[in-house]
């Protein structure tokens, strides 16, 4: 994957898949102690012990259509190559936290690149599950929540396209704040 | 700062054209392969340039634009279905942002299917 945020989306669908109503996106970045944080956090189904054991083998996947699943370990192999480090934990019946924790300024570091578009992706593909997204820096953090959002729509779906627009733009200004540039 | 008084505005509005909408279940489908294969050869952009396309030209009503999971052709991706209803369903692999203007406008809009695009024409 050329971006985390590539990543993040295909680890997002895994949630997706488990029946997931809520989950919570929270990159945390800092400068000052070089690391970058990302953890997906659902409500869906859960694994097993030993599913989670599994599920970091590149030849295992709970599909019946075809032998391989790569989502999660390109996601692991990421956090570990720049000396960070790699965990889920997950209940049945209550969800699963995936967390990947990484070393910033490692050579092999892959940039966030655009986690916005991701969040956008994910609110547009799946409009009937929350999603909270917090991204948080040194100078500053923010949270998009869609349930706030949905208790303004009334019904109105989020895929809408108008909204999306709007939260695209909530995401994007929201970000250039964070990275402490000027919000025109 | 986008505020959630426009999101209200907005929720106003499209309440307005919800009837609208209902009233078309022959929409058009456009399925995106969004799988570990589809995300990592670049079909966020893909879908990202259809959203925006489609949106442009007013096709909101018509045409809904949504993802799939991998139809196990990986060495295709991206990979793009395009169904019409009362019309076979067409298969475009290795598609890039730059095509899908043309996609939109050819095959979407006046029913020419972009054969060179297809599935057919670029695994001979």
């Amino acid at each position: 994957m050329r971006e985390l945020s590539l990543n993040v989306m295909d680890v997002a669908q895994n949630s997706v898949r488990a029946q997931a109503s809520l989950v919570y996106i929270t990159v945390t970045e800092s400068d000052l102690e070089d690391n970058l944080t990302i953890s997906i956090s659902d409500n869906g189904c859960g694994m097993t012990e030993e599913q989670v054991q599994q599920v970091i083998d590149p030849f295992f996947t709970t599909r019946t259509t075809r032998k391989v699943g790569l989502g999660v370990p390109l996601f692991k192999l990421s956090a570990e190559q720049t000396g960070g480090s790699f965990e889920i934990r997950s209940k049945v019946g209550e969800g699963t936290v995936t967390t990947a924790a990484y070393v910033k300024s490692s050579v092999d570091m892959t940039p966030l690149g655009d986690i916005n578009s991701t969040v956008r992706m994910l609110i547009q593909c799946n409009p009937d599950i929350d999603f909270v997204f917090t991204h948080s820096t040194d100078a500053d953090s923010f949270t998009l929540d869609t349930r706030e959002l949905r208790e303004v729509l009334e019904g109105v779906s989020l895929d809408t396209p108008d909204v999306l627009e709007w939260i695209g733009q909530f995401l994007e200004e929201n970000t250039q704040n964070l990275y402490g540039g000027a919000s025109t | 700062m986008k505020s959630l008084a426009e999101l209200k505005a907005i929720r106003d509005r499209a309440k307005a054209q919800l009837d609208l909408r209902k009233e078309n279940p022959n929409a058009a489908r456009v399925l995106v392969g969004m799988a570990t294969c589809g995300i990592a050869a670049g079909a966020r952009p893909v879908l990202h340039a259809f959203t925006e396309e489609i949106a442009k030209r007013g096709l909101t009503d018509s045409v809904t634009v949504t993802q799939t999971g991998c139809i196990g052709i990986c060495q295709y991706e991206p990979v793009v279905e395009i169904e019409i209803p009362g019309e076979e369903k067409v298969t475009y692999v290795k598609v890039a942002p730059e095509m899908v203007a043309r996609i939109v406008n050819d095959h979407l809009v006046n029913h020419n299917v972009v054969t060179e695009y297809t599935i057919g024409a670029i695994s001979k």
